[in-house]
């Protein structure tokens, strides 16, 4: 059977992607950004998970207003890198893995979780920042990659506490595949930020490193935070760290805090980044 | 009954929910297009013509037209949206998020490198004045 390992969460900013792209790693204002990730890079070399269940949000890249899904399953076999304004960004396109999506697609919607299904999506920063800070820049991406695109755009988002279900959900219905797989899931976006308005740039280390504690052992807490209390406290963009309690609910209660790092800032955002395994 | 938005009082900041959705839709349809670089192309060459193809109000125009990215905010854009105008214009995302703050681009990145801006005083509308 397919087993669900561990759980990864990071923020997803475009200009990483940019920094990687364009080589500029090294320089002082990236380079202690990009340190908080070889440890990570070490781990998923040893972990070679078979598929990345990755929950992420799509930019207006995507979806624009005509259809806004709130939680979206990616189900086909290739999703194509999108262009955002600057051309695509020049990683590979990511593979799918449509056995298992469309068996979970069936699986948590029987449990009550109304997914809209998707076949035909390209991919933005959201999804493929996040494998460029764990896999670097392969010709291939090394593992199958199931999209799971949560509406944090237009509000409301779904709830913490329904994220929090919703990552449950998921663990049984991929242990329930009959497949001998290794599968990770991954929690993108956040920490804090605000992109509009004159208040753009706010940061909250504290309310950011509280988030990185509850994560690991008290996410029942956290799913209980309403959306007001994450744009006053860590900005209109903040919202987005309800996509982490998803990856949260996936894992067990009980959980090994592997790896944990948090620098400020990626443009206008804070980076958190922490590493769960199941005992 | 009218729909409960505890986040009206949060300063400098304009959630985009149903009713700015809604407003804002061609706004944000019209920023879309400019996925497209033809249509980047096509509206740099006359913008005002690019822009009355669409449902948008004389007043959205205008914003669009003065990079007025706050007005827009007040009429229903979206930053995601703005996005498709910054990268039209060959600007990053930091230096959008800068102009919406009144700062220069480089103070708005020093404050930013120096731990961003602080939720203190800038919970609630009005906090500053009164505390």
């Amino acid at each position: 059977m397919a087993r669900l390992t561990a759980g990864v969460a990071m923020s997803h900013v475009p200009a990483i992607g940019v920094a990687v792209d364009l080589d500029k790693t090294d320089e002082p204002y990236w380079k202690p950004l990009f340190a908080g990730f070889d440890f990570s890079k070490d781990w998923i070399a040893r972990q070679k998970p078979d598929v990345i269940f990755l929950v992420y949000n799509d930019h207006a890249s995507a979806f624009g207003l005509e259809t806004i899904p709130t939680f979206a399953i990616g189900c086909a076999e290739e999703f194509e890198i999108a262009d955002e304004g600057w051309g695509p960004r020049p990683v590979p396109n990511v593979k799918g893995a449509p056995d298992l999506a469309w068996h979970v697609r069936q699986a948590v919607i029987q449990d009550n979780f109304d997914l809209t299904t998707v076949n035909e999506m390209k991919v933005d920063h959201g999804l493929t920042v996040p494998l460029t800070l764990m896999y670097g820049q392969p010709a291939q991406w090394p593992c199958l990659v199931i999209p799971f695109a949560v509406n944090v755009i237009v509000y409301p988002p779904p709830s913490g506490q329904r994220c929090f279900e919703l990552g449950k959900a998921i663990r049984s219905a991929v242990e329930s595949f009959d497949q001998d797989l290794n599968v990770q899931i991954w929690g993108t976006g956040g920490m804090s930020h605000q992109l509009q308005g004159p208040r753009a740039g706010l940061i909250n280390h504290e309310f950011d490193n509280n988030f990185l504690d509850g994560i690991v052992s008290d996410p029942e807490s956290l799913a209980s935070i309403p959306h007001v209390d994450y744009m006053r406290e860590a900005g209109s963009e903040g919202v987005e760290l309800v996509m982490w309690l998803v990856m949260r609910g996936a894992l067990d209660s009980d959980v090994n805090e592997v790896h944990r790092h948090y620098h400020v800032p990626a443009s206008n955002t804070a980076v958190g980044h922490i590493i769960l395994e199941n005992k | 009954m009218a729909l409960d938005k505890p986040y009206k009082d949060i300063p400098g900041t304009t959630v985009f929910d149903s009713d700015m959705a809604r407003l804002g839709y061609h706004v944000n349809q019209f920023c879309m297009t400019l996925m497209d670089p033809r249509n980047r192309e096509r509206f740099l060459a006359d913008e005002s013509a690019y822009l009355d193809e669409w449902p948008m109000s004389e007043a959205q125009k205008q914003a669009v037209i003065d990079r007025d990215y706050n007005q827009l905010l007040k009429l229903g854009g979206n930053v995601y949206y703005f996005a498709k105008l910054f990268s039209t214009d060959k600007i990053s995302f930091a230096q959008g998020a800068a102009l919406m703050t009144g700062m220069s681009e480089e103070d708005y990145k020093d404050m930013m490198v120096g731990g961003g801006r602080s939720p203190e005083g800038n919970r609630f509308s009005g906090e500053k004045e009164n505390g």
